[in-house]
């Protein structure tokens, strides 16, 4: 992602850290010392694991512990009853998560926000009732005296400093690797919006499942190590809210959707409420819970956004100096549009609705409709405000499914895809109110829009690039998109539809609320594509502008197609005028006419 | 069939009784969520606030001595409720406040879940300051109603629950009333169908949430002083309550105080039913799956609408 560091530096940072952590546990003089420092790291590991599903994609976890405490149980009952070596498994431990991660994550992801959050929630509660039900109350580790190192008992505690560091700079490097690969822009556009995301093709689902299992088998392991240093293990301590609290507070504290904000909130917090509790644990028997209430509400009210963007805001790393800037390479604003295959000459029909419909509740959306869009046809839908129009592009494209009738593209059936699969089939959209990806540049939202279309991630950023010069838009490729205006947004939007070399357009009111002079240039851009041999199908209410835009009219109105044909015939069709368009069409030719 | 018929009508007359509780208590979760749309995980640690005013209430102070011992502890868990809300009004003033409602505008980085944390930020704090305050120890209100119980043919009603039941219910349909026909309750409505609207109509939203929250909490707590006399609980006790809260309010309809009502009712049923066939410990467990199969096939819940656009 932009706002890491280069892939380098953060190399030689995580082999420093490495380093002093390994000074520092050289330095400790007591065993106890050591344990917490081990404790610090195992927590920072579920820390990293939480932050891989919920820092970068934004759905909140209330349930790691699930994780945390399946991995610790492999643990101690592979080596209870099978004598299993915590070796064997901890890495054991992290393909149950994983599969944990699947199972939970295959019903789980078909809720959004706060439904997900809490409905993870219950993952731990119920699988610790289970394991007390089970008989599990209190399972210690046996004793192997006679091959400790086989069995991960060592006498030196620095033993466990090292095995945990290892985990845990595992975890950084993966999280790396994410951060800056198209997984992890994936994961950072379905955080900001995520029906923009899988319209321009991401597979929501499928990054989403991988990000979940992956940050499953991490927390597992850590919680698997874990067993072996308590040597003991009880449902209440690895399944409990407060494992699963303590991984999003230490994330939040330090910094969430960073790199280095799970291990900072670690280090801080973790020796703090162990340290207090040491010392107090006896008069203030509740001393570490409190501490991290009250460090979670501070850090809510003063800086939400965490200890590493404080400090780093502090330390005048302003985002404007990011070194990761992707910026445009010279020369690729003056390379002409991409030289596109041939197409098929306009009359093939590529887009075929026949007899679709879908209703809400009693409101018959869309009743009935047929419609046929010839290859490089420029097609104009219009028809008064609930007439269906947005409906029939959600059908088209997959965010709805239609319960009746036939959608053919290319001669392909589109019904039941998802909308990626729909966008990797070559139609691209817009939104009636546009979908950016606000905290990302402008090259990055269009880049999200090209993997689909792309072999590798230099690939998408080529036609990222080339796209954004097809709508004018090079100059602001850096720009963050929440900072655009409308004509802006709206070209960007055009750019990531078009960045992957869709065959089909779908333009959900893309001249709306622009003045005359933005409205050109957005003209200019939607010609400029049918020139390319893009079909595209638009609606607008903006009547004279599509007169002269469109090759062709349907007219939508209460889900029904009541008129079809050249936009001169059906403008003058008075049925469409009187019944359908009324007083609001005539004054806004009117207005035009001014 | 593992149970006969008495112990059936025995469990769906315990789930009944122990379900009103849980059912008061979700109104009060449901008030909060309804009008501002913030889950709130401290909610059970409100309950177990209500159960330690009422056990100091009634013993510390002095109402089972004053009252006597069955109409003591009634007594005290009403009051419970007002100690609390008072409470919770100063909670919101001071932090919820600064996350919700006017103040949510400049939170980012956490978004819509700085809310979330800070009520588990809350939580955390009372369930651990309630173990330094209260010691660890299990407590509980002494009641002779809870240890006698009528007869209805072979079916046994615990006298306390069914006087619990009474309250609950009462005060479930003074609260009712209170949403529907008062001033302030309207506004509380309006609040939470839409905050921004209700704004410009000159709702002072901030002190709507405050109302909600602080009504939210107290009714809770008295939900909480009614269980207090037939169960024991200790600092930790709320939590146990979360998914029950969490499991009606969603069974409901997310936002409905009637739907509320009836999803605590339900709730009580299954879990008290769930002991027909499963082992006692997995009585919870019942709950939880409960909630997930409504996430999954009804998130709208049995009152509730879904609403969205693209």
């Amino acid at each position: 992602m932009t706002l890491s560091l280069p892939v380098k530096r953060q190399l030689w940072a995580i082999l420093g850290f490495a380093v002093a952590v390994l000074a520092l546990s050289a330095m400790l003089k007591s065993d106890y010392f050591e344990l917490v420092l081990t404790q610090v790291l195992l927590w920072a590991m579920l820390s990293v694991a939480w932050n891989i599903l919920c820092g970068y994609s934004g759905y909140f976890s209330f349930g790691h512990a699930a994780f945390w405490g399946l991995g610790a149980y492999t643990v101690a009952l592979g080596m209870l009853h099978f004598d299993l070596s915590p070796w064997i498994t901890i890495p054991a431990g992290a393909v149950v998560g994983g599969l944990a991660g699947a199972l939970i994550g295959f019903p789980t992801f078909r809720l959004r926000g706060h439904y997900f959050a809490l409905a993870m929630l219950a993952y731990p509660l119920a699988t610790l009732y289970v394991f007390q039900w089970l008989g599990y109350q209190e399972i210690p580790l046996p004793m192997k005296r006679e091959a400790p190192i086989l069995y991960m008992q060592f006498a030196n505690p620095r033993a466990y400093v090292v095995l945990a560091l290892g985990l845990l700079v595992f975890s950084l490097l993966i999280s790396l690797r994410i951060e800056n690969s198209r997984f992890g822009m994936s994961l950072f556009a379905i955080k900001q919006n995520e029906p923009a995301a899988e319209a321009a093709g991401i597979n929501t689902w499928r990054w989403k499942m991988l990000a979940l299992m992956l940050s499953g088998a991490l927390a597992a392991m850590a919680g698997g190590l874990y067993a072996v240093v308590l040597l003991v293990v009880t449902p209440e301590a690895v399944f409990g809210m407060l494992v699963s609290a303590q991984a999003l507070i230490l994330t939040l504290f330090g910094g969430v959707g960073t790199l280095w904000g799970p291990v900072i909130g670690a280090m801080v917090l973790v020796p703090l409420a162990e340290g207090l509790n040491a010392e107090l644990g006896n008069v203030l028997p509740g001393i570490q819970g409190v501490v991290y209430g009250v460090a979670i509400i501070a850090i809510i009210l003063s800086a939400p956004e965490g200890v590493y963007w404080r400090v780093r805001d502090r330390l005048g790393v302003w985002l404007s100096r990011r070194q990761t800037e992707p910026t445009v390479p010279p020369g690729v604003g003056s390379i002409p549009a991409v030289p596109r295959e041939q197409r098929a000459p306009v009359g093939d029909d590529l887009l075929i609705l026949r007899d679709v419909g879908i209703s809400f509740g009693g409101v018959r959306a869309l009743d009935g409709v047929d419609l046929t869009v010839p290859e490089g046809g420029l097609y104009g839908i219009i028809g008064p405000n609930g007439a269906g129009k947005t409906t029939l592009f959600n059908v088209i494209n997959g965010f709805l499914a239609p319960q009746r009738g036939t959608i053919s593209f290319a001669g392909e059936p589109l019904i039941g895809l998802r909308p990626s699969q729909v966008c990797r089939r070559g139609i691209g959209r817009t939104f009636q109110v546009v979908r950016a990806f606000p905290r990302m540049t402008v090259l990055e939202n269009v880049i999200v829009g090209a993997f689909v279309g792309a072999p590798d991630d230099a690939a998408a950023r080529r036609m990222a690039a080339v796209a954004l010069d097809q709508v004018g838009l090079s100059a602001r490729a850096n720009a963050v998109a929440g900072g655009l205006t409308t004509r802006e947004l709206r070209l960007m939007e055009l750019a990531r539809a078009l960045a992957p070399q869709p065959r089909l357009m779908l333009l959900d009111e893309t001249l709306a609320g622009l003045g005359h002079d933005d409205l050109d240039g957005i003209l200019g851009a939607i010609r400029q594509l049918r020139a390319d041999g893009v079909t595209v199908l638009i609606i607008e209410h903006t009547m004279q502008a599509m007169v002269q835009l469109v090759d062709h009219f349907d007219v939508l109105d209460h889900g029904r197609l009541i008129a079809s044909g050249a936009p001169e015939a059906v403008v003058r069709d008075h049925a469409v005028i009187e019944a359908y368009l009324g007083k609001k069409w005539a004054q806004q030719v009117t207005e035009a006419a001014k | 069939m593992p149970f006969s018929l008495v112990d059936f009508l025995q469990a769906l007359a315990a789930g009944v009784l122990v379900g009103s509780a849980y059912a008061l208590m979700c109104v009060g979760l449901g008030i909060i969520f309804g009008a501002m749309r913030v889950i709130n995980f401290a909610q059970g640690d409100f309950l177990m606030l209500g159960m330690y005013a009422a056990f100091y209430l009634s013993t510390a102070a002095g109402l089972s001595a004053f009252f006597g011992p069955s109409a003591g502890p009634i007594v005290a868990a009403f009051l419970a409720g007002p100690i609390v809300f008072a409470f919770g009004w100063l909670l919101h003033r001071f932090i919820v406040a600064r996350v919700t409602g006017a103040g949510a505008a400049q939170i980012e980085g956490a978004g819509a879940y700085g809310q979330i944390l800070v009520t588990l930020g809350i939580s955390l704090i009372l369930q651990n300051g309630g173990l330094i305050v209260f010691g660890s120890t299990p407590t509980g209100i002494r009641t002779p109603l809870s240890r006698s119980s009528w007869e209805i043919g072979e079916v046994l009603l615990n006298q306390g629950r069914c006087v619990s039941f009474v309250v609950a219910v009462g005060l479930a349909a003074a609260v009712y009333l209170f949403l529907s026909h008062t001033r302030q309750g309207k506004g509380l409505r309006a609040a939470a169908d839409n905050s921004q609207a209700a704004l410009y109509m000159g709702i002072d939203v901030d002190k709507a949430h405050r109302i909600a929250w602080s009504l939210g909490v107290g009714i809770t707590a008295v939900a909480g002083g009614l269980v207090a006399g037939s169960q024991s609980f200790q600092p930790y006790t709320g939590f146990d309550f979360v998914i029950v809260m969490y499991a009606g309010v969603v069974l409901g309809g997310l936002g409905s105080i009637l739907g509320a009502f009836w999803g605590g009712l339900v709730i009580g049923v299954v879990q008290q039913m769930s002991t027909l066939v499963l082992p006692y410990q997995l009585q919870n467990t019942a709950i939880f799956v409960v909630f997930l199969l409504i996430i999954f096939l009804r998130p709208q819940g049995m009152f509730g609408r879904l609403s969205e656009r693209t």
